[in-house]
């Protein structure tokens, strides 16, 4: 094997990288946003006392979990553009992630709604709270500090996973690598920096968590433990 | 133009046999690899661990598509061509081997300690210890998430079809192209996918309500 590798020929080509490594940022940051409000949305419907939309919420979950991101993908972005609708092409990419994301956040989220015990929710209306608060203070908040190192890993792998959005040509960091290797020729060398590239992302994304984290969720920092 | 015809869906039954073949290979792959990331991660000397660890952060912080890519086209540049397959296998390989390998570790350690201890008291070999006593254990906990990984390798070898192997999405990307008519073609495609997944996390979520009979939860 006589092969040379030289990383020289793609110094030139950095501010490219950079740029798609900051689009990948931007699409994971509009994706939790959007996926953490979708999840917790879906996964109150999914204990609601109505059926339907129980089983709406259930279905859109199932759906979302069983299949794959890539064929979730073409579904979306070629079936809005062949009914008319033509977005452009990050909205559309960052739709897909939020859809993604947000049936794995719902499944998260309402494992953690499930281990509050009965108990506490009793106590809550024994108290006289309402209906919201008894959702935001006694159910949601201690749900998703439980569920906070699963939602954010879970985030990651989605940061990962929105590398898929380059076969729709978003123009993240996968897509820049796919055309700067076919600029350069130097296939192997542009993917060993993009996988170092979303190496460095995904540290940066696990430490901005958990620094988010300690400041959210002040009793974890107090105690040393979650609850 | 034209209607989707039954010859379509016979074509794409055909590449969901791939799609399955390629499950099959990468999952059995994957495992072999994945139990020997097990055993380093667990094993006694300091080094081993270490290295297993880098190389199951690396591989878990890295796209599959990223790895597809350094194994396809990457290697063909170096001069290894691998067939669509093949490249697809190895790179679905080595992304099972990690997240078995660490699913697994988990569950050989959540044996209780004083197992091995026992063991190593009756004079059973380092071996025979794993075999006989920790791992009959730690495998019973490992069903039901690796049922459930099963289902993201099913749902990740999509990704096949960039490299250019004609599995489920490729074959309703072709469908596709001819036809477009994306909302139909790729739900058919998306149903496929949902008929062999689902099963499986049923499967994961039945076994794993089995195995907490004994610590449920009043609900």
């Amino acid at each position: 094997m006589r092969y040379k590798f030289d990383f020289g020929a793609l110094v030139e080509h950095w501010p490219e990288f950079l740029s798609g490594a900051l689009t990948t940022l931007q699409m994971t940051a509009f994706a939790v946003v959007f996926g953490l409000a979708i999840g917790i949305l879906c996964a109150i419907g999914r204990r609601s006392a109505s059926p339907a939309l129980q089983w709406l919420c259930g279905f859109y979950v199932e759906t979302i979990r069983n299949t794959p991101y890539l064929i979730q993908i073409f579904f979306i972005f070629f079936g809005l553009s062949s009914i008319g609708i033509k977005l452009p092409i990050l909205v559309a990419a960052v739709l897909t992630l939020v859809i993604n994301v947000g049936a794995y956040t719902a499944e998260i989220v309402r494992a953690g709604m499930d281990t509050i015990h009965p108990g506490q929710i009793e106590a809550a209306q024994a108290l006289g709270l309402s209906q919201p608060q008894i959702y935001w203070d006694v159910i949601l908040r201690p749900a998703l500090e439980r569920v906070y190192p699963a939602l954010t890993s879970q985030f990651v792998l989605m940061m990962l996973a929105s590398s898929i959005t380059s076969q729709i040509s978003a123009e993240e960091l996968t897509a820049v690598a796919n055309n700067i290797q076919s600029f350069t020729f130097r296939a192997f060398e542009t993917y060993i920096v993009v996988a170092v590239l979303y190496l460095l992302l995904a540290v940066l994304l696990k430490l901005a968590f958990y620094g988010f984290g300690q400041i959210i969720f002040p009793r974890r920092r107090r105690l040393g433990t979650a609850l | 133009m034209g209607g989707f015809t039954l010859v379509h869906f016979v074509y794409l039954l055909q590449a969901t046999l791939w799609t399955v073949v390629l499950t099959v290979l990468a999952f059995g792959l994957g495992s072999l690899a994945g139990f020997v990331v097990m055993l380093a991660r667990t094993a006694r000397t300091r080094w081993i661990r270490a290295v297993s660890m880098i190389y199951v952060d690396i591989i878990q912080g890295t796209p599959l598509l990223i790895v597809l890519f350094l194994i396809y086209f990457g290697l063909a540049v170096v001069g290894i061509e691998l067939p669509a397959l093949l490249a697809a296998a190895i790179s679905l390989m080595i992304y099972c081997s990690a997240f078995l390998g660490e699913i697994w570790r988990g569950c050989v350690q959540s044996v209780p300690r004083t197992q091995s201890e026992a063991a190593e008291c009756l004079g059973l070999t380092r071996w025979q210890t794993l075999v006989d006593v920790i791992l009959p254990q730690a495998m019973r906990i490992a069903t039901p998430p690796t049922v459930g990984f099963l289902v993201q390798v099913l749902k990740n070898t999509s990704l096949a079809s960039v490299a250019g192997f004609v599995e489920l999405t490729r074959a309703s990307q072709v469908i596709n192209n001819s036809l477009f008519q994306p909302f139909l073609v790729f739900g058919i495609a998306g149903a496929l996918y949902f008929a062999l997944c689902y099963p499986l996390s049923r499967l994961s979520r039945a076994l794993e309500r089995k195995l907490n009979v004994g610590r449920r939860q009043p609900a």
